[in-house]
């Protein structure tokens, strides 16, 4: 979960994202659902941060099938369609936006003020960053098989 | 009737979604007022074993530091009983001994789970309310002060941390009796807030901050920080320090719990007058 790395005090990037990234993509919605909730909810019992984590990972799980589709376009209706197979490029696309949306919806409820939006932005920008890049390098070091 | 199912069919990812998410936020709310839920944290049977399995290793591979730490601490400690013998003439005699043990019992312990880069930081506990650990006791360093006792489960406790935002602790200034409230502003974890010291006080930079003597968690007297800069606050009328911490945050692993044996007669007592007005 990486919550002790820390750098310059308030940078923990989050890895787990790429769960929702990697989750096969024909598989019933409703319990995708479930299992992201579950996951974000074991998270954040571990970390004290009751429920932020939780409702960032159910909000992008929701979310998924219309970002892929605004990612990959037609593509992605096809039934043969792999996550692999689209250019490296949309895969990132695709990637990020998963990470901003999750650590917008974070940010916002561990903050929990509108009085604060500039510390809520800073964080937002910089963690969404750090975690992109780091996500990115984990996705490429796991991802033997694609030729 | 059949419209009403239909929709629900149609819509039922939409449904759960919102009903998973509405339960974090009522987590989230929850968690922002005042205490945290009582069985989803750090220290349940579950994710207390699992914390204190893993800080088992790590701590294993520590132990020298660690051990330089407390002969650190030890050496102080000689050295005061010692400077007390001879330049006071004050023997540590059992009569002075009773008395400390009277007010305050000591408990030592170990830290399973830190944190310190979120906003409001918790801490794990290796002891219980088996070895005695009850809410509210006070949770120091050896070089300074950490939090207090927030919520105890059978062998693990939860510290709400200095830094954190709902912390707030009585201080002082060392050689005056000027208090204030000690706050966390977020933003670094080595540096911590003192306001509501008023303007006639002099400060410097430098001074050693002291826990207060009106709290009924914390002895009078604990080491805190020093101060690293301060300026008035917007009403002109009263300072706000910032203050460099003892302790490194980022780096601890055992220490002191306070119980404080008269605080329930004090609190008692305090209630009682306010009842009484």
């Amino acid at each position: 979960m990486c919550n002790r790395i820390g750098y310059l005090g308030f940078i923990n990037p989050m890895i787990y994202i790429l769960f929702i990234y990697w989750y096969p993509i024909k598989q019933n919605k409703s319990f995708f659902l479930i299992i992201a909730f579950l996951l974000g909810f074991t998270i954040d019992i571990f970390s004290d941060t009751l429920a932020f984590h939780t409702a960032a990972t159910t909000t992008i799980a929701f979310l998924r099938p219309s970002i892929m589709r605004f990612c990959f376009g037609v593509n992605y209706d096809f039934q043969n369609f792999k996550l692999s197979n689209v250019p490296r490029l949309q895969q990132i696309t695709y990637l990020a936006f998963l990470v901003f949306i999750h650590h917008t919806v974070f940010f916002l409820l561990e903050v929990f003020s509108f009085a604060n939006y500039i510390l809520i932005l800073k964080k937002i920008l910089v963690v969404s960053i750090v975690s992109l890049v780091l996500c990115i390098l984990f996705s490429s070091l796991f991802s033997v098989k694609k030729e | 009737m059949q419209r009403i199912i239909n929709f629900i069919i149609r819509n039922k990812n939409l449904l759960l979604y919102l009903f998973l998410f509405v339960i974090s936020l009522a987590f989230t709310i929850q968690s922002h007022s005042y205490h945290q839920s009582k069985y989803f944290n750090s220290a349940n049977w579950l994710t207390g074993g699992i914390y204190k399995t893993s800080n088992s290793f790590s701590s294993y591979i520590n132990l020298k530091k660690e051990n330089e730490k407390l002969v650190q601490e030890n050496m102080r400690l000689r050295n005061f009983l010692i400077n007390k013998e001879y330049n006071f003439q004050i023997a540590v005699d059992s009569l002075l001994f009773d008395s400390i043990q009277k007010d305050y019992n000591i408990i030592s312990s170990r830290i399973i789970k830190n944190s310190y880069s979120h906003l409001d930081n918790y801490i794990t506990l290796n002891k219980g309310t088996k070895d005695g650990i009850t809410q509210d006791m006070g949770v120091i360093t050896p070089v300074g002060i950490l939090g207090i006792v927030e919520n105890t489960s059978e062998n693990y406790s939860r510290v709400q941390s200095i830094l954190n935002r709902k912390s707030n602790l009585n201080a002082k200034i060392k050689n005056t009796n000027n208090f204030g409230s000690l706050i966390w502003n977020t933003k670094d974890y080595n540096t911590v807030q003192l306001v509501d010291i008023p303007r006639r006080v002099k400060i410097k930079i430098g001074d050693t901050i002291l826990t207060g003597a009106s709290s009924s968690i914390f002895p009078e007297n604990i080491p805190i920080g020093t101060i690293k800069a301060f300026d008035l606050n917007t009403s002109k009328s009263s300072y706000s320090i910032d203050i460099n911490l003892f302790n490194d945050m980022s780096n601890i692993k055992n220490v002191y719990i306070i119980n404080n044996k008269n605080r329930e007669e004090i609190q008692q007592l305090e209630s009682e007058t306010k009842n009484g007005d």
